[in-house]
């Protein structure tokens, strides 16, 4: 009868060992389902609205027009390619957390083409000049920390996040120093008599060139990290880095040519986001989108299909709530809240996908 | 000229010597919380509701409640998103970057919605959140200081806060090198399946300093509002204080007493173009990229020269569960 002298905890946690695929999406969804309602609490509380009044400005503030809808569309391309970015370097488990500063560097290489050879280039060339400088500003930004990560192990969470804030004062420094109408810190709409530079527009949509640009990159990253042999020593890297060297895999090149290729998709999409959207620059033109980007590529599993989802999930909610805020005279950070609400949720609904807690069994009478 | 740039670089730097001390604690168990940023804000603003809640609701207003109050309620809104952060992180051994993003998401949404709305929420007919007699009573200076020169004025002029920012940051420092807990604490962070056969009880080590380095890191956000901003809430005021925390955490390499003097050149970086004659608008950003280049050579140097004592604890980032080694 030793047995009673160990104490046994009330409950433990034990890792799942696999759980059908339908059950952890029903957990997912039952989380945002919770989230849903907390977020209506909160509103409810803080406006005093009916909460079917509130879901129901959600859904017309993010698609109750065509206007709406396009610049939703647009918002998730923007969004979704920055997931994919980011998306190969978390599966190597290197935490890129500078796709704000990637973009942003291509973005200004971007603009820089637009108002030095805007004019004097045939677009013919100009397109291609314009492609290359943003796709290799980005890479470079992407690939030094990649270098030191590779040669010295350097924390790459803390690099990235520094290379963040020396693109944004870069960027500054050259909106200053390019300032239309000089003085005013703000670079204006460049080229916009001449349209130089501007993306095409298809069929009188604006975004549209952006979206298929978006769509054809996301199937590209899906068959790239699933089929191609370089996918495949992505994740062998990320899973254990012994067994990726043991096997004969060169993990310093793969980090290197991962980032490079992360850095090269910001590259894209701060293309897309100067040349086809915004036509100008600032400090805040990805206004934090690398940051949400990693919630979006973490929400998927890494899953660029899934991710189509998850970024439509994190975009509609911005255009839901910030109607709310527009309707009800609130402060816009609302949509913030909401968002940072639903993602706590998701975040620990992956709990209990992965763990499951098992309770003290009343096993008192067991005689030995 | 000199002693105002001095004043000047340690009033900036008192809100990133708070969230730099909190990080490090937080980090020392293993836990990177990127969420600084948004904890800063929370603790801001929290303070600032106090306040504003406790100068519109009495005539008078009594200065020891006038500071107690905002401190408490700044202290209870870090400690909430703190018990956010590790709930997700300890107990549901969630991704620490993912969370800390999500956090300070949420956390400067709170921050700028209640600035934002506060005024309307409450009904009230002021047109700006202006704490100005709170911030003065938090400004309450050593009376005899203003006597005593150019000493005086560096090292007594500051609101009390600065100097529990300097006593926190010290007795961290002692903590962690003279105490028995604070070497539990390290290993926690170095190595936590060995800390826990060794019986440190981890989770509790985790969720203790995660908590308590919340609080700190959002007092630097209280000290922001009441004393450099002088009672005025204004929206993203406070700006990338936050991830400058977490910047001055590396080039302190880990150690609270650092980054005292890390605190003071930070700030002094982020001021000095003020006082360069004849710097045009544009070189001035250049000048603001100075702490974060600082930052990464640091962190590039000591990664290169791998000195045991300097280098991030082994298991940052890492979330640490028992029944798989």
């Amino acid at each position: 009868m030793s047995k009673n002298k160990i104490h046994e905890p009330l409950f433990h946690i034990v890792k799942r060992g696999s759980l059908p695929l339908w059950l952890s999406w029903v957990i997912r969804i039952l989380s945002v389902v919770a989230a849903l309602v907390v977020c209506g609490v909160v509103t409810i509380v803080l406006t005093g609205e009916n909460p079917i009044k509130i879901y129901s400005t959600m859904i017309d503030g993010a698609i109750g027009s065509e206007r709406r809808i396009w610049s939703l569309l647009q918002n998730v391309a923007i969004l979704l390619c920055i997931s994919l970015a980011v998306t190969p370097a978390f599966k190597m488990k290197f935490w890129n957390i500078g796709a704000e500063g990637q973009v942003l560097m291509g973005g200004l290489a971007t603009a820089a083409c637009m108002i030095y050879f805007g004019e004097s280039l045939h677009p013919v060339i100009l397109f291609p000049v314009m492609i290359i400088a943003s796709i290799l500003a980005s890479a470079i930004w992407a690939i030094v920390p990649a270098f030191f990560k590779a040669h010295w192990n350097t924390n790459e969470t803390l690099f990235t996040l520094m290379m963040n804030y020396i693109a944004m004062q870069l960027v500054s420094y050259f909106v200053f120093l390019h300032s239309n109408p000089v003085g005013s810190g703000k670079i204006g709409i460049i080229n916009s008599a001449t349209e130089a530079g501007w993306l095409p527009k298809l069929g009188g949509h604006t975004y549209l060139f952006n979206i298929i640009i978006v769509a054809v990159l996301t199937i590209g990253m899906y068959i790239y990290l699933k089929y191609n042999k370089h996918g495949y020593e992505i994740s062998v890297v990320g899973e254990s880095e012994n067994t990726a060297k043991y096997i004969g895999i060169n993990v310093k090149k793969v980090i290197l040519r991962t980032m490079f290729l992360s850095g090269a998709i910001c590259g894209i999409a701060g293309l897309l986001l100067v040349a086809g959207t915004d036509h100008s620059i600032a400090k805040e033109t990805v206004d934090s989108r690398g940051f949400t980007a990693i919630m979006v590529s973490w929400l998927a599993k890494f899953n660029p299909i899934y991710m189509i989802l998850t970024s439509l999930l994190i975009v509609f909610l911005e255009k839901g709530a910030g109607q709310i805020s527009t309707d009800f005279g609130l402060n816009d950070s609302f949509a913030e809240i909401l968002t940072g609400i639903i993602i706590f949720f998701i975040i620990g609904s992956e709990f209990f996908v992965n763990y499951t807690i098992k309770f003290r069994q009343k096993d008192k009478e067991v005689s030995k | 000229m000199i002693i105002a740039f001095i004043q000047r670089a340690i009033v900036q730097g008192i809100p990133l010597l708070f969230g730099s001390t909190g990080e490090i604690i937080t980090e020392k168990t293993g836990h990177l919380n990127l969420g600084t940023a948004g904890v800063m804000y929370v603790g801001g603003i929290a303070g600032v509701i106090g306040a504003f809640m406790y100068e519109n609701s009495v005539e008078t207003i009594n200065p020891v409640l006038a500071v107690i109050i905002p401190i408490l309620t700044s202290i209870i809104g870090s400690l909430i998103m703190g018990m956010i952060y590790s709930v997700l992180t300890v107990t549901f051994r969630a991704n620490q970057n993912v969370t800390g993003l999500a956090l300070t998401t949420f956390g400067v949404g709170v921050g700028n919605f209640f600035g934002g709305s506060l005024i309307k929420l409450t009904n009230s007919e002021l047109p700006s959140i202006t704490l100005t007699a709170t911030s003065n009573c938090f400004k309450t200076k050593i009376p005899f200081a203003e006597n005593l020169g150019w000493f005086g004025d560096i090292f007594l002029s500051y609101s009390f806060l600065a100097y529990v920012a300097i006593a926190i940051a010290l007795f961290a420092a002692f903590f962690f090198n003279k105490t028995k807990a604070g070497l539990s604490l390290r290993a926690v962070g170095e190595n936590p399946a060995t800390a826990d056969a060794a019986g440190i009880n981890v989770s509790r080590y985790k969720y203790l300093a995660t908590c308590t380095g919340s609080v700190i890191a959002g007092l630097g956000g209280l000290y922001y509002v009441m004393d450099y901003a002088c009672g005025v809430w204004s929206n993203d005021g406070f700006g990338d204080r936050g991830w400058l925390a977490i910047a001055l955490v590396i080039f302190a390499v880990w150690k609270p007493n650092l980054s005292i003097f890390g605190s003071i050149l930070f700030g002094g970086l982020l001021v000095v173009h003020n006082y360069i004659p004849n710097l045009t608008m544009a070189s001035q950003e250049i000048f603001k990229m100075t702490p974060y280049v600082v930052t990464i050579i640091v962190l590039v140097i000591v990664s290169m020269r791998r000195k045991r004592e300097n280098l991030p604890p082994a298991s940052l980032g890492l979330s640490y569960f028992r029944e798989e080694r």
